[in-house]
């Protein structure tokens, strides 16, 4: 099976987009799954449902209150243009973010759980020998949390390959700049003897995300044997 | 060695206690389940934030400026019950974890893993990994992990209470080692007196969040209140005493009380040895006149020197043996048909096989 350019390119897209997707929210899931477990917040419920609200809210709603604060004339977008040059809408960079949020909920749910299965008095005893509160996290309480980070962040990953409402609605369907592979499927859908392709692109994401699940498994097994569970 | 005063307000429990230890050696803190003692510990330990806490180690205030010290740089060694080893690393990484952030100090010596691991007996579980070590060995390593950190104060927070009885076994003679050999206070918390008999040199009585009686464990086994806690049935004197002599045949050693000489069931000990026994109230059978051709190997004279009522249709006789205070518990009817009274001359009888006697490393403190 011969790919084209433009196949390629979708495909290159949905890799890359993912992947910065899952590196820009990985330190901030890992934060607030940390504050909702850790901490007694206060308005920790709301966090919990603002965290969470991206499950539930239809994407093209998310791309549309991204473009509002993100678009060239919204509150952020404005400043972040005014003052770095960066540009969000119409652009890949654009496409993580959009990416990211979406899947903010399945990677913070992923790596709460782990947390919650962390007893809190082995912190207790780090304390005791001598560590302090950042020794501490990063010396028993994050290696602990890394079968939760892991399996978020691929889970986050290959749900971010096939990203589509949230994209096509704050980026919108640029060839070589947003249009990933679900975007290039709906557009070959819509193009008159476009089903070859569409169905070509279909066997991509289903391989890609079966390499996933499988990938996330195996790594899942390797860190259990790792922490000696 | 150490002062504590400490109080606590949390959900309509008081905590409010004030220790003084002056000597080396291991404080038993005894009571029963949800006296305190856990939240004491925690506290001394920087673990749980008190309303009032003045805790002084070695001259060293654990506050300053009215602000307490964080329990990371407390130096306190604190073994939990739980063990509470890392999974992530195996046994080395466990013992290395404190020894690693510990500062060499020049108040304490240093204590090395060439040290701790024959102490011990750590050489042959270093490679493993935690989740492959029985109940006894965490605590081992859980221990040495501590110890590794070079503490001021060791904290063992009923390190033995989740193990099996033969696990406890295991593990105890191990304690005793530390206490002879390393000069680190300890406070041992339990509410198993049978460890606290092994183990302490000093006790703290607790209950509901105050502290009944502290001192000796002598002192403390007479004390009334601790029938509450142990149970009439565990109620007994303790007492010290030197090694005369060991009849290898029998098992049996001499051991001289007060002015009496006991036979004890004491295999391990040796001549001069000093050991300490408890003498439960309830194997303790008085007689006002000496008896004759009885199986009991030990009859020790003294006087009453005080009757008071235990429970019910019962009361606990205190008979001075001449340097050594015993405890009795005779049926009501008993005492008034022996006619026992403050000042009577009183022959006391025990079975030497229902003598709990523990060997003390020759010198160790009393």
């Amino acid at each position: 099976m011969m790919l084209t350019a433009a196949e390629v390119d979708a495909v290159r897209l949905s890799l890359s987009i993912a992947l910065r997707s899952v590196l820009f929210s990985l330190p901030l899931a890992i934060l607030v799954a940390w504050l909702l477990t850790r901490r007694r917040l206060h308005g920790r419920l709301l966090l919990d449902a603002f965290v969470h609200l991206p499950l539930v809210l239809p994407p093209v709603v998310v791309g549309y209150v991204l473009l509002l604060l993100f678009g060239m004339r919204g509150p952020i977008g404005g400043w972040l243009y005014a003052h770095f040059g960066i540009q969000l809408v119409f652009t890949s960079a654009g496409a993580a973010l959009a990416t990211a949020v979406m899947s903010f909920p399945l990677m913070v749910r992923a790596i709460r759980i782990s947390l919650e299965g962390i007893d809190a008095g082995l912190e207790d005893a780090a304390r005791t020998l001598g560590a302090g509160a950042w020794d501490r996290f990063f010396s028993v309480t994050l290696p602990l949390m890394l079968p939760g980070i892991l399996a978020g962040a691929v889970t986050a990953f290959s749900a971010g390959l096939g990203e589509f409402g949230a994209v096509i609605t704050f980026v919108s369907n640029i060839p070589g700049e947003t249009r990933t592979l679900p975007l290039a499927l709906y557009t070959a859908l819509q193009t008159p003897g476009g089903d070859a392709v569409a169905a070509r692109l279909a066997t991509i994401s289903f391989s890609l995300g079966l390499l996933g699940l499988i990938a996330a498994e195996f790594i899942a097994r390797r860190v259990r044997r790792m922490l000696g569970r | 060695m150490f002062s504590i005063r400490a109080k606590k307000r949390r959900d309509g429990f008081i905590l409010d206690v004030a220790i003084e230890v002056s000597s080396p050696g291991v404080v038993a803190l005894f009571g029963r389940s949800g006296c305190g003692k856990t939240t004491l510990v925690n506290i001394v330990a920087g673990l749980l934030p008190a309303d009032e806490a003045h805790i002084v180690i070695d001259g060293m205030a654990l506050d300053k400026d009215g602000k307490a010290l964080l329990a990371e740089h407390r130096r306190i060694g604190y073994v939990f019950q739980d063990a509470r080893l890392f999974p992530h690393l195996d046994v080395m990484g466990n013992l290395r974890y404190g020894e690693k952030r510990s500062k060499p100090h020049l108040d304490t010596p240093r204590i090395t893993l060439d040290k701790v691991a024959p102490l011990l007996g750590l050489e042959p579980l270093l490679s493993r990994r935690v989740h492959q070590l029985s109940g006894g060995e965490r605590q081992r390593v859980a221990l040495g992990r501590a110890l590794l950190t070079s503490p001021r104060l060791l904290i063992l927070d009923e390190p033995l209470a989740s193990l099996d009885a033969a696990r406890r076994e295991e593990v105890l003679p191990y304690l005793e080692k530390l206490r002879d050999e390393l000069a680190i206070p300890m406070i041992y918390v339990s509410h198993q007196f049978e460890e606290v008999l092994r183990l302490a040199t000093h006790v703290v009585l607790m209950e509901h969040g105050k502290v009944v009686s502290q001192g000796s464990l002598d002192d403390v086994s007479l004390h009334p209140e601790l029938r509450a806690i142990v149970g009439s049935e565990a109620v007994g004197a303790v007492v010290h005493g030197i090694v005369e002599s060991v009849d290898s045949s029998t098992g049996l050693a001499s051991v001289r009380i007060g002015s009496n000489l006991l036979q004890i069931n004491l295999r391990a000990a040796r001549a001069g040895a000093h050991i300490r026994a408890q003498l439960l109230a309830r194997d303790i059978i008085l007689a006002t006149s000496r008896p004759d051709n009885l199986s009991v190997r030990n009859i020790m004279t003294g006087t009453i020197a005080r009757i008071v009522p235990d429970e019910e249709d019962a009361e606990l006789v205190y008979v001075d043996i001449g340097g050594a205070s015993i405890l009795s518990r005779v049926t009501r009817a008993a005492t008034i048909s022996l006619g026992l009274r403050v000042g009577l001359p009183v022959w006391a009888l025990v079975k030497s096989v229902s003598i709990r006697g523990h060997a003390f490393v020759e010198g160790s403190p009393r």
